[in-house]
C-alpha cells in the first residue's frame, strides 16, 4: 500500500526541477545503505525492518520529499556492488518516486525491468536473504499498484506525445499483462506455497508458526513472495472484473484464520477487502457482510498503534472504502445480525441516512448505489493496449464504467424486493391475493417477484452449493405465504464455554493465595 | 446447474488437457484456440467448463483483435444454463464494453452500440443483446416471457444442445426453493410444458426426485416439492449452536 501517486498528470519530466543531481550522495544515504547492506548480508531481520520502515521514511522526509533518492551507480561502491542489493535498492528508489513524484514512461519501464531482474533472481533461488515481510509483501503490492497505474496511464491516449506513442510501441512487453500475470503465478509455483500450505495442516511443514521466517539458515524470500503473490493475483484478477478467478487464486489461504496475511496490515486489509468485493459482485453478501465486519472491528482496535506509520493513510482510506462496500451490501441484504455493534454504529454514523434511501430503490437510490460503488471500487483496468491507429481518446474509464454498470444493473433487478421485505416483517402468514392487493400488483407479478427474492437472496458457492442469504425468509404453500421468523442464533454452546475457562481460571487463582 | 456439470458422456482427452493448461498455465495466449475448440466440445458433448470458459473471455479481454463473438455467444448461453450459479454475470464482466450492449433504462430497451474501428454484423448485436434479455427474465423468474423470447431466439439458441432441459432445471429448483406445495399452472408456466407431456414429465419426478401431488377441488393439481433446507425452516440446520471440536479440547483437561 503505497501512497497515493498522482499518476494522472503526465508531465515529461517527473523529477522536480530544481536541480536533481543523481551522482550527489549525502552522508546518511552512504551510512543508510551501508547498513542496510550489511544487515541484509548478516540476516538481522529486525534491524532490516528497522531500517526500512523507519529510516527509510526519515530520510526521505528530511532530503528527499520532492526528488528521488541518489541513483544505483552512485550507491553500488558503497555496497560492493552486490547485484541483488541494487535491485532492493532500485526497488525502493522506485517506490518512493511513484509516491512523492510523478514517474515518466521511461522511469515505468524502467522500473518493470528492475522487478522483472529482481523476480527472476528470486526464482532462480539464489537468493539467501531473510527480508522483513513488510517489504516482501511491499514488493508484491507495489508491483501491482505500478501495473494499475501504468495500465491508467497508458489508457489516457488524448494527449499522448509521438514520442511517447512510439516508447510505448518499442517497449509493449513492459507492463504486459501476461508479464505481470505471468510472474504472479511463478513465484506462487515455484515457492511450492500451495503445497507448504497444505501440509501445514498436517503439521508436516512449518511456515505460519514462524511467520514465513526460514530459522534453519534458509531464505524466507521465495516462500514468503510465493503466499502474498496470491493476494496479488486476488486482486490484479479484481482489476480485470475476473471475481470468480480472483477467489479461486486465493483459496489456499484459510482467511477464517490468522496467517501471515496477517502478519502485515496491509496485506490483511488488501486480501479482505478485495474477498469482500469479489463476493459483493458473486452476490454471496452474508459471506461479504461477515468479513468486512470482522475486518473493520480489527482496524478500529489497533488502527491506534499504527499511526505513525506510512501505510496509516491508507489504512483509513481503505476502512472507508469498505463501510461504503457494507452499507451497499446491507442494503441489498439486510442481515444487521451478524454485524458487530460497535461497526454498526460506525456504519449509521457514516451512512446510516443513505442506506435508507437506497433501500427505497427510487432514482436517488440508484444515484446513491452509483456514488458508494463508485467511491469504493477497485480501480479497473483495461489490460490490452489500444493500437495507437485510432484517434486518440482516453479509455481509462472504461473498465470502470462496465462494471458499475452491471453492478447497477444488478441493483435494478433486485428493486422490487424491498417492498416485499417490508411485508414479510409484518405478517406471519398472508395469502397471495391480499399480499398482491397491497402492494398493488397482479398475483402472477407476486409470484415472479418472491420467486425473484429466493432466487436473489441464494448464491453458488465455491462448491456449486447453494448458500442462503435470506434475512427473513418463507415458503409458499399453495397461495399462502408462511413468513419463518430468523432468531439470532443463541451460542449457548459458546457461552457455557467460557463461563466454565473462566471459573477455572478464578478457582486456579484462589488455590494459587496462601492464607497466613 | 454447479460448476462442472458432466452428464453420462465420458470426458473426452481433449477436455483432460484442456482443464490441466488452465489450471497449469492459463496466462498464455498460445492456448486460446484449444480453449476455443473446447467451447465447442462442450457444446457438443453437453459438458461445461466454467474455468475453461472464464479463462478464455479472459484471453480475448488481452487481445480484443482475437474475440469470436460466435464462441463468446456459445459461451454465454452455456452460462445461462448454468444457473443459478452467477456464470452469466462472471462473463458479462469480463467483455468490454466496446463489444457488449447493455444499457439501462427502466422499460429494458436495449440500444445497440457500434465500436469504434471494428465491424460489427447486425446479428451478433442480436446475439448479446437477445441473451441478455433471456437472462434478465431468468434471473427475475419471468418465465412466461423468457420462453417467449427463446421461442423467437431458436435460431441462436439451437446450436446448443440440452439448453432447454437446463433452463427448465432452473426453473424447478427456484420452484422447489419458494413452495412446498405449487399449483400446477405454476409450474407448467415455468418449464414450458403443459398437457399430456406436463403429466408425464410430473411423473418422471415422482418416482425420481421425491415430488408428490395432491388434488384440490378448487384449483386443480398441486405438486408437493420435498422438503429441503430452502423451503422448510425447520430442517434449517442451524450451525450457529454447533461448536467446532478444537473449542471443547480447550475445556476437556477441566471437566476431566
Amino acid at each position: 500500500m503505497t501512497g497515493a501517486a498522482p499518476y494522472d498528470s503526465d508531465q515529461p519530466h517527473g523529477d522536480s526541477a530544481s536541480g536533481y543531481d543523481p551522482n550527489y550522495v549525502p552522508d546518511s544515504v552512504k551510512s543508510f545503505v551501508v547498513h542496510m547492506y550489511r544487515q541484509i548480508r548478516e540476516k538481522n531481520v529486525y534491524e532490516i525492518h528497522q531500517m526500512y520502515e523507519t529510516s527509510f521514511q526519515s530520510i526521505s522526509d528530511r532530503f528527499f520529499k520532492d526528488a528521488p533518492w541518489p541513483s544505483v551507480d552512485a550507491v553500488a561502491t558503497y555496497v560492493d556492488n552486490d547485484h541483488v542489493f541494487c535491485l532492493l535498492y532500485r526497488e525502493m528508489w522506485f517506490r518512493h518516486l511513484y509516491a512523492r513524484l510523478s514517474p515518466t514512461l521511461k522511469q515505468r519501464i524502467d522500473s518493470w525491468d528492475n522487478y522483472c531482474n529482481l523476480f527472476q533472481v528470486v526464482l532462480h533461488g539464489v537468493v539467501n536473504m531473510q527480508l522483513p515481510n513488510q517489504w516482501l509483501w511491499d514488493m508484491v503490492d507495489e508491483f501491482v499498484y505500478q501495473f494499475q497505474s501504468f495500465c491508467q496511464y497508458r489508457a489516457k491516449m488524448k494527449n499522448k506525445t509521438e514520442q511517447e506513442i512510439a516508447l510505448l510501441r518499442q517497449y509493449d512487453q513492459a507492463w504486459n499483462v501476461y508479464g505481470v500475470l505471468n510472474y504472479l503465478q511463478a513465484l506462487v509455483e515455484k515457492s511450492s506455497i500451495i503445497q507448504i500450505l497444505e501440509q501445514e495442516k498436517e503439521g508436516l511443514e512449518q511456515f505460519t508458526a514462524t511467520d514465513g521466517y526460514d530459522y534453519s539458515g534458509g531464505s524466507n524470500v521465495l516462500k514468503v513472495l510465493g503466499y502474498f503473490s496470491m493476494v496479488g493475483l486476488l486482486r490484479v484478477h479484481c482489476l480485470l472484473g475476473d471475481y470468480h478467478t480472483g477467489l479461486k487464486c486465493i483459496l489456499p489461504i484459510d482467511i477464517s484464520q490468522q496467517g501471515v496475511y496477517t502478519s502485515v496490515i496491509g496485506s490483511h486489509i488488501t486480501t479482505i477487502y478485495h474477498y469482500g468485493f469479489a463476493n459483493l459482485m458473486l452476490r454471496r453478501y452474508t459471506e461479504a457482510i461477515r468479513e468486512f465486519n470482522k475486518i473493520l472491528l480489527y482496524i478500529f482496535k489497533t488502527k491506534q498503534y499504527h499511526q505513525k506509520s506510512p501505510q496509516y493513510e491508507q489504512i483509513l482510506k481503505k476502512n472507508e472504502q469498505m463501510y461504503a462496500l457494507l452499507a451497499v451490501t446491507l442494503s441489498l441484504c439486510p442481515q444487521l445480525k451478524i454485524v458487530e455493534e460497535t461497526v454498526n454504529s460506525q456504519l449509521r454514523e457514516k451512512y446510516g441516512e443513505k442506506m435508507l434511501r437506497m433501500q427505497r430503490y427510487d432514482d436517488e437510490a440508484f444515484a446513491l448505489y452509483d456514488e458508494l460503488f463508485s467511491y469504493a471500487c477497485p480501480k479497473f483496468i483495461t489490460p490490452s493496449a489500444s493500437s495507437y491507429e485510432e484517434p486518440l481518446v482516453n479509455y481509462n474509464q472504461d473498465a470502470y464504467r462496465l462494471q458499475l454498470k452491471l453492478f447497477l444493473y444488478e441493483v435494478k433487478q433486485q428493486q422490487l424486493l424491498s417492498g416485499i421485505r417490508t411485508f414479510l416483517n409484518v405478517y406471519s402468514t398472508i395469502s397471495i391475493a391480499k399480499l398482491a392487493s397491497y402492494m398493488e400488483v397482479d398475483e402472477d407479478t407476486l409470484r415472479t417477484i418472491l420467486m425473484t427474492y429466493k432466487h436473489k437472496m441464494h448464491s453458488v458457492n465455491s462448491d456449486g452449493k447453494i448458500i442462503s442469504n435470506m434475512d427473513t425468509n418463507f415458503y409458499i404453500d399453495d397461495d399462502m405465504i408462511h413468513v419463518v421468523e430468523s432468531k439470532a442464533p443463541k451460542k449457548y454452546g459458546d457461552y457455557f464455554m467460557r463461563q466454565i475457562v473462566k471459573l477455572e481460571g478464578i478457582m486456579s487463582d484462589i488455590d494459587r493465595v496462601k492464607l497466613e | 446447474m454447479g460448476r462442472e456439470m458432466t452428464n453420462q458422456k465420458p470426458q473426452s482427452e481433449m477436455s483432460y488437457t484442456v482443464e490441466q493448461l488452465v489450471s497449469v498455465n492459463p496466462y498464455n495466449p498460445d492456448i486460446l484456440p484449444d480453449l476455443e475448440n473446447y467451447v465447442n466440445e462442450q457444446v457438443s458433448s453437453q459438458t461445461y467448463s466454467s474455468n475453461a470458459n472464464l479463462c478464455l473471455l479472459r484471453l480475448y479481454q488481452f487481445e480484443t483483435e482475437r474475440m469470436s463473438t460466435q464462441i463468446v455467444a456459445r459461451i454465454l448461453i452455456k452460462a445461462l444454463m448454468a444457473m443459478p450459479a452467477p456464470d452469466f454475470s462472471l462473463c458479462l464482466f469480463l467483455i468490454p464494453e466496446r463489444v457488449q450492449i447493455l444499457k439501462m433504462r427502466t422499460e429494458w430497451v436495449l440500444v445497440l452500440w457500434k465500436g469504434r474501428g471494428m465491424t460489427i454484423g447486425m446479428q451478433m448485436e442480436d446475439q448479446f443483446k437477445t441473451l441478455i434479455v433471456l437472462s434478465h427474465y431468468l434471473e427475475t423468474a419471468r418465465f412466461r416471457q423468457f420462453w417467449d423470447e427463446a421461442a423467437k431466439s431458436r435460431h441462436i439458441l439451437e446450436v446448443v444442445p440440452g439448453f432447454e432441459q437446463a433452463i427448465q432445471a432452473y426453473a424447478i429448483h427456484v420452484l422447489s426453493i419458494t413452495y412446498q406445495k405449487v399449483p400446477r399452472s405454476v409450474l407448467a408456466e415455468a418449464i414450458n410444458i403443459e398437457g399430456l407431456v406436463l403429466d408425464k414429465f410430473i411423473e418422471h419426478h415422482i418416482t425420481n426426485s421425491g415430488w408428490s401431488i395432491e388434488k384440490n377441488q378448487n384449483k386443480g393439481q398441486l405438486i408437493i416439492f420435498p422438503h429441503n433446507e430452502f423451503n422448510d425452516p425447520e430442517l434449517k440446520k442451524s450451525a450457529a449452536d454447533g461448536i467446532p471440536l478444537e473449542n471443547i479440547t480447550r475445556i476437556l483437561p477441566i471437566l476431566g
